[in-house]
């Protein structure tokens, strides 16, 4: 099939629902939880709306809002320049990382009955590898995953936050993994669906948010509060995710879309 | 003596709620020296500097020595009751409503003699009394014939409580339940007898310590509401803005840069769209409520609190823009006071000095613990008046920058407190 075939048969299949189109994303309200710092460091401010006219007085014959929000608040991507360690790498603001990148393979490791034993936990080099022995290796420039169900927790915020008072428990990768699947597979990125691609605790490993650390230091991306993935096959999915193009942006809310084959 | 108010029966919802009225509102300009005491819990009254006669009615010029020199003065209010009469039929609208009431005439041991609203729990003339000064529904400075000494459940007089706005049998909502503050606050209400207390809950998965203390009082509900969100703020307003009787807006963001000290305008702006915008959404939200109930029975709405600064005097450098977004809250809440007064709504605006919190850590003592800043709110709706400087900072800066706005503003600058 020459690729421009390749481009008719796959509209063919996603006309005649042979292949699925999924919503990764949640829905962008003010209820949705932020990343919260402590207070003395500056803040990613909430998703917030404000009318600006809804068929009245202020607009006869039209309604539409102003919005605000933080680059990383929602369902959002994360570029290399978000971190320290991806800082004066080239094209690593989303305004400039190759568009090709938006659209890539990803495979989801579930990790669903470890999360809801404990909120703590932490993807590891050997959970990948028993994942690899099932599904095969993680293949390069693929997007990795990590299924929780956390996600199912986003109306409760309390819930989905999960604070007490030493801080957010919500699971995540070790740093041991984050290298590993950086170095060793040569993943795009890492996506989560915690309010991080790193755990909750991820400030007290070494290094502290080693997700971050290591994929944006190698140029690699970030997806978080991702949702349906439980809905994802292991393998096979193509992910659609470019985020909004700010010029030198550190990430952005964006729609994440999963075409599966049915 | 004043028989204990009984808790109100629930409202009759098929008979219509009554539009609330004013009373007379007119003053001349020289008698809002009356207002602008009472609006301070003061009862002040011109005396000459050259004869040193006291004044009754205010007016341009002495009635003994006809000198210009008149000067506002404290007054003890000790007098006499000469005369009184009850008022049995009035086409004034709002004492048609209140009938009957009495009035009588007070020769103050100062001098004049002044006709006066007696509590109903006052003696009968002749007798002694003291006369205070209380602001009405209009906000304009009435004056009370009162027991010469506080007799019990004075608080619940009729006349008076016409005047004042006791939180007791009052549902309130406290926009921030969270803080120490504003668990402070909420304890201080549910001590008041406030009937219901709703205590903003915003960001729930930020919990800080004591929360469990205050929601385990069975008058207290926590309710989500973050002032930065117009969606939170209407949706609480639609559910519960028809029962509030008193707003308490404590909410507030606190940072301590100037302008140098920090980069950029997030931290300003957090505290602008708390501290001011804040306010604006929540007036436009229950302002609309509380005004259509300003007469609705004997727990009817009554007031609006907004927890200003002293900074919002002047700017305190050191939190400079801190300062500036209280200034802002200062200036709007004057709007929303003008805007509540036909409804007869009194906007209390406390401007208390550094808080005993966090933000405040570095600063020296005296600093107003969040009880005491609770305690001030509570009396100041007891009393009924409109500006509160609470604590012996907010006594101080008060007082110098009456003296001379210019003189703080450079002492400020100096970085002397």
């Amino acid at each position: 099939m020459n690729p421009s075939e390749l481009l008719g048969a796959l509209a063919g299949a996603l006309a005649g629902g042979r292949i699925r189109v999924l919503d990764l994303t949640h829905t962008l309200s003010p209820e949705f939880p932020q990343i919260a710092l402590p207070p003395e460091f500056g803040q990613c401010l909430p998703f917030r709306l404000e009318e600006v006219s809804r068929y009245d007085e202020r607009g006869p014959s039209w309604y539409w809002n102003n919005f605000s929000c933080g680059e990383h608040t929602g369902t959002h991507f994360d570029a290399p320049v978000h971190w320290i360690s991806g800082r004066d790498l080239p094209n690593s603001a989303v305004d400039t990382i190759p568009v090709q990148h938006f659209i890539a393979p990803a495979v989801v490791i579930d990790c669903s009955k470890e999360a809801a034993a404990d909120a703590d936990y932490l993807l590891t080099v050997d959970a990948v590898k028993q994942w690899e022995g099932k599904h095969g290796r993680v293949p390069a420039r693929a997007w990795v995953l990590m299924r929780t169900d956390w996600s199912k927790k986003h109306a409760d915020a309390e819930a989905f936050q999960n604070y007490d008072e030493t801080g957010q428990h919500t699971p995540g990768p070790n740093a041991e993994v984050a290298k590993f699947l950086v170095e060793e597979r040569d993943v795009l990125g890492f996506g989560s669906e915690a309010i991080g691609t790193d755990a909750g605790q991820g400030y007290h490993q070494r290094p502290p948010y080693p997700c971050h650390y290591y994929m944006h230091g190698a140029g690699r991306y970030g997806l978080q509060c991702l949702t349906n993935l439980d809905q994802l096959p292991p393998t096979g999915t193509l992910l659609i995710c470019p985020p909004l193009k700010i010029q030198h942006g550190s990430g952005s809310p964006l729609r994440v879309l999963a075409l599966v084959a049915d | 003596m004043t028989q204990q108010m009984a808790r109100p029966k629930r409202k009759n919802p098929v008979l219509r709620t009554r539009l609330p009225t004013l009373p007379p509102w007119g003053r001349s300009r020289v008698a809002l020296g009356l207002t602008a005491a009472a609006a301070i819990g003061r009862f002040e009254l011109q005396q000459c500097a050259d004869c040193a006669a006291i004044q009754y009615p205010p007016r341009e010029a002495c009635h003994v020595c006809l000198s210009a020199r008149l000067q506002w003065k404290p007054q003890s209010g000790a007098g006499k009751l000469l005369s009184e009469t009850v008022l049995h039929h009035s086409n004034d609208l709002f004492f048609r409503e209140r009938l009957p009431w009495r009035l009588g005439l007070v020769q103050l041991d100062a001098g004049p003699t002044l006709m006066v609203h007696l509590l109903d729990c006052a003696p009968a003339a002749p007798a002694r009394v003291t006369v205070d000064v209380r602001l009405d529904r209009a906000g304009q400075a009435v004056l009370l014939g009162c027991p010469e000494t506080e007799t019990e459940h004075m608080a619940e007089d009729r006349v008076l409580r016409e005047m004042t706005c006791d939180p007791k049998f009052r549902k309130v909502l406290v926009t921030d339940g969270k803080t120490a503050v504003g668990q402070a606050i909420v304890k201080a209400l549910v001590g008041a007898g406030a009937d219901i207390v709703w205590a903003g809950h915003a960001e729930p998965w930020k919990k800080l310590p004591g929360l469990d203390g205050i929601t385990a009082l069975p008058q207290v509900t926590l309710v989500p509401l973050d002032l930065t969100s117009a969606k939170s703020v209407s949706e609480l307003a639609g559910e519960v803005a028809g029962k509030v009787d008193i707003v308490i807006n404590n909410a507030e963001v606190h940072r301590t840069y100037g302008i140098s000290a920090r980069r950029g305008a997030d931290a300003a702006r957090a505290e602008m769209d708390i501290n001011y915008f804040g306010m604006l959404r929540l007036a436009q939200e229950f302002g609309p409520a509380l005004k259509g109930r300003g007469a609705d029975g004997p727990a009817s709405a009554v007031a609006w609190v907004n927890l200003l600064s002293i900074y919002a005097l002047s700017n305190y450098p050191p939190h400079g823009t801190y300062s500036a977004s209280k200034a802002a809250a200062l200036s709007l809440a004057q709007c929303l006071r003008a805007e509540m007064r036909p409804a007869g709504i009194r906007v209390v605006n406390l401007f208390p000095g550094p808080i005993d919190d966090e933000w405040n850590q570095l600063l020296p003592p005296p600093k107003i613990a969040p009880a005491s800043l609770a305690q001030a709110i509570v009396k100041a709706l007891r009393d009924g008046v409109e500006d509160v400087y609470p604590g012996d900072v907010a006594q101080e800066w008060l007082a110098r920058w009456r003296e001379n706005p210019k003189v703080l503003e450079r002492e400020l600058a100096a970085g002397g407190s």
